[in-house]
């Protein structure tokens, strides 16, 4: 079990690869209990991979993912599944389970824990809609009736019903207009109020940057890293991230295509 | 010692890559298989999850088996009463159609047209919720995938696709009977009497233990190939195809074995009545 001065969750050397594909290689990030965390990089950097291999959805090639002390991927099925309970995942895509209605789709993480009579699973969807702006009149309806903004809050609303220590965030306000995005924001942020967690929040939004991360981890894309370099580029605040001189990082913050946009012409790509 | 050139390594490599891939592709399957297996004697799927299986599997299945073990009996009275009518022997069509459609023509006909209705579904289904990450929420939520989703419809799958085939079977026995008796003519007295001297209940009982083992590839292979789907639409389009393909070569392979053992199973039992098989 990790103390208040041992991280949560750390990245020991960890490296994965697809088939031939090394995606992430040498990588030691920690999070701190209490800790909000915002991964940003470029698209195919291996953010989403990253969280994966928190909750142990991927398993690393090399190195170790711990969990309060735990190798999650060593852990038996019932003892992995009683650590995954401890998380809420909020996925790019909410992830909504398409033949179950929103009610169902937030009631299953505690249909599937046990423990809980029916009633108290009804006030419980009810309240965690409500904390993320949505009425009982959206109860019944199916995934596919919903927009982007409505699906991201149920997700997210499923993700809280455990209470959970942690949340991980997969790109949360992705697809999702300027409005729509600041209301993720502030949901996140009242998520973090209202029950005390760790984050992770993996994301291409600055503003969401700013407004939710106690600390900020750039990763840069394996393929264009000189021999020899780290692949976290910056470790830092949000503030520490505006100032940091590294062109790398300035191009990414600022949204800059400069000469990436020769590479990429020059290569096809 | 004669040493092999690089022209024949570079073909014995060519052919042992798909040899070595499809025997990966058949470990997996057998473990996947497994693992089904296991969670149905550890945990009973949830109610929630089998009846909706049962349900798409079953139900919504009559009607297209149904057709389709009539036009069975049908073509195969068209097709046989020529020959059998030029040398008197048109009453024996009841035995011969009837047999044909109970030991083999019904559950294998049957089976494929359930792979491809029901075996491509579940397969276009579970690779949509894999692209979507569905099946990673599951894991978060608590849920193990393989009982969630496999178990449901593999339990599915076995249950009815005999009942089913029980369907396919009655709907040829009928429409056998109507184009021979209705059309033909054939002296209906003689019609069944013929079948019921020539197809014996071993007859019916085999016709009833295909379909099982065939049950349980098509939800196997198409499960598989469903929460191995790769991305995008191409790659739910293809889970959903490879799930059909895959099914049907399982159900005639399965079938040729079937036929085998259970023929020679027949012979242990009743040596007198058998015919001597390898």
């Amino acid at each position: 079990m990790s103390t208040p001065s041992t991280p949560l969750i750390a990245f020991d050397r960890v490296a994965i690869q697809f088939a031939e594909q090394p995606v992430l290689r040498d990588v030691n990030v920690q999070v701190r209990r209490g800790e909000t965390l915002a991964v940003i990089g470029e698209s195919g950097c291996g953010k989403t991979v990253l969280l994966k291999l928190i909750i142990a959805l991927l398993r690393p090639t090399a190195g170790r993912v711990l969990f309060d002390g735990k190798i999650l991927t060593e852990l038996r099925e019932r003892d992995l599944t009683t650590q995954r309970l401890r998380f809420g995942f909020l996925f790019q895509g909410a992830a909504l389970f398409d033949s179950l209605s929103v009610y169902d789709n937030v009631a299953f993480g505690l249909r599937a824990q046990g423990g809980h009579p029916e009633a108290e699973v009804r006030e419980i969807v009810r309240q965690r809609l409500q904390e993320v702006g949505l009425t009982a009149g959206v109860e019944e309806k199916k995934p596919a009736e919903l927009s982007g903004g409505m699906k991201k809050r149920v997700g997210l609303a499923r993700a809280l019903a455990l209470n959970p220590e942690v949340m991980l965030y997969d790109e949360p306000t992705t697809g999702l207009d300027p409005i729509m995005t600041d209301v993720i924001n502030e949901l996140i942020l009242q998520a973090r109020r209202s029950h005390p967690v760790t984050s992770v929040v993996v994301t291409h939004e600055m503003k969401t940057v700013t407004k939710v991360a106690d600390r900020v981890v750039m990763f840069f894309p394996l393929s264009r890293l000189k021999a020899g370099e780290g692949q976290v580029i910056f470790d830092g605040t949000p503030a520490e991230l505006a100032r940091c001189p590294d062109p790398r990082v300035r191009q990414f913050v600022q949204g800059e295509a400069r000469e990436r946009l020769s590479e990429l012409t020059r290569n096809g790509n | 010692m004669a040493t092999a050139d690089r022209e024949t390594t570079g073909g014995l490599a060519a052919l042992g890559a798909p040899v070595y891939s499809s025997l990966v592709a058949l470990g997996d399957v057998s473990l996947f298989a497994a693992q089904i297996l296991g969670w149905l004697a550890r945990h009973r799927p949830f109610a929630r999850t089998l009846l909706p299986a049962l349900y798409t599997v079953g139900v919504r299945s009559v009607p297209v088996v149904a057709i389709t073990g009539m036009f069975i009996g049908m073509v195969l009275a068209v097709q046989s009463y020529g020959q059998f009518h030029q040398l008197g022997l048109a009453t024996h069509l009841g035995g011969i159609i009837n047999i044909s459609v109970v030991r083999e023509l019904g559950p294998v006909l049957a089976a494929t047209m359930l792979a491809g209705r029901v075996g491509s579904a579940m397969a276009a289904e579970l690779a949509t919720m894999r692209v979507t990450e569905q099946i990673d929420a599951l894991s978060c939520l608590g849920a193990n995938p393989v009982h969630y989703l496999a178990v449901p419809r593999f339990l599915a799958c076995v249950l009815l696709i005999p009942l089913l085939t029980v369907m396919a079977d009655f709907m040829g026995v009928m429409g056998g009977a109507l184009i021979c008796i209705r059309v033909y003519h054939v002296e209906a007295y003689y019609y069944w009497q013929h079948t019921q001297s020539m197809l014996s209940l071993w007859d019916v009982v085999t016709g009833l233990i295909k379909p099982t083992f065939f049950g349980a590839a098509i939800a196997v292979i198409s499960c598989h190939r469903g929460f191995h789907s790769k991305a995008g639409a191409e790659g739910v389009g293809r889970a959903a195809t490879e799930a059909f393909v895959a099914s049907f070569i399982a159900i005639l392979v399965l079938d040729f074995f079937l036929a085998m053992f259970l023929n020679n199973l027949h012979d242990f039992l009743w040596p007198a009545n058998g015919i001597k098989m390898i």
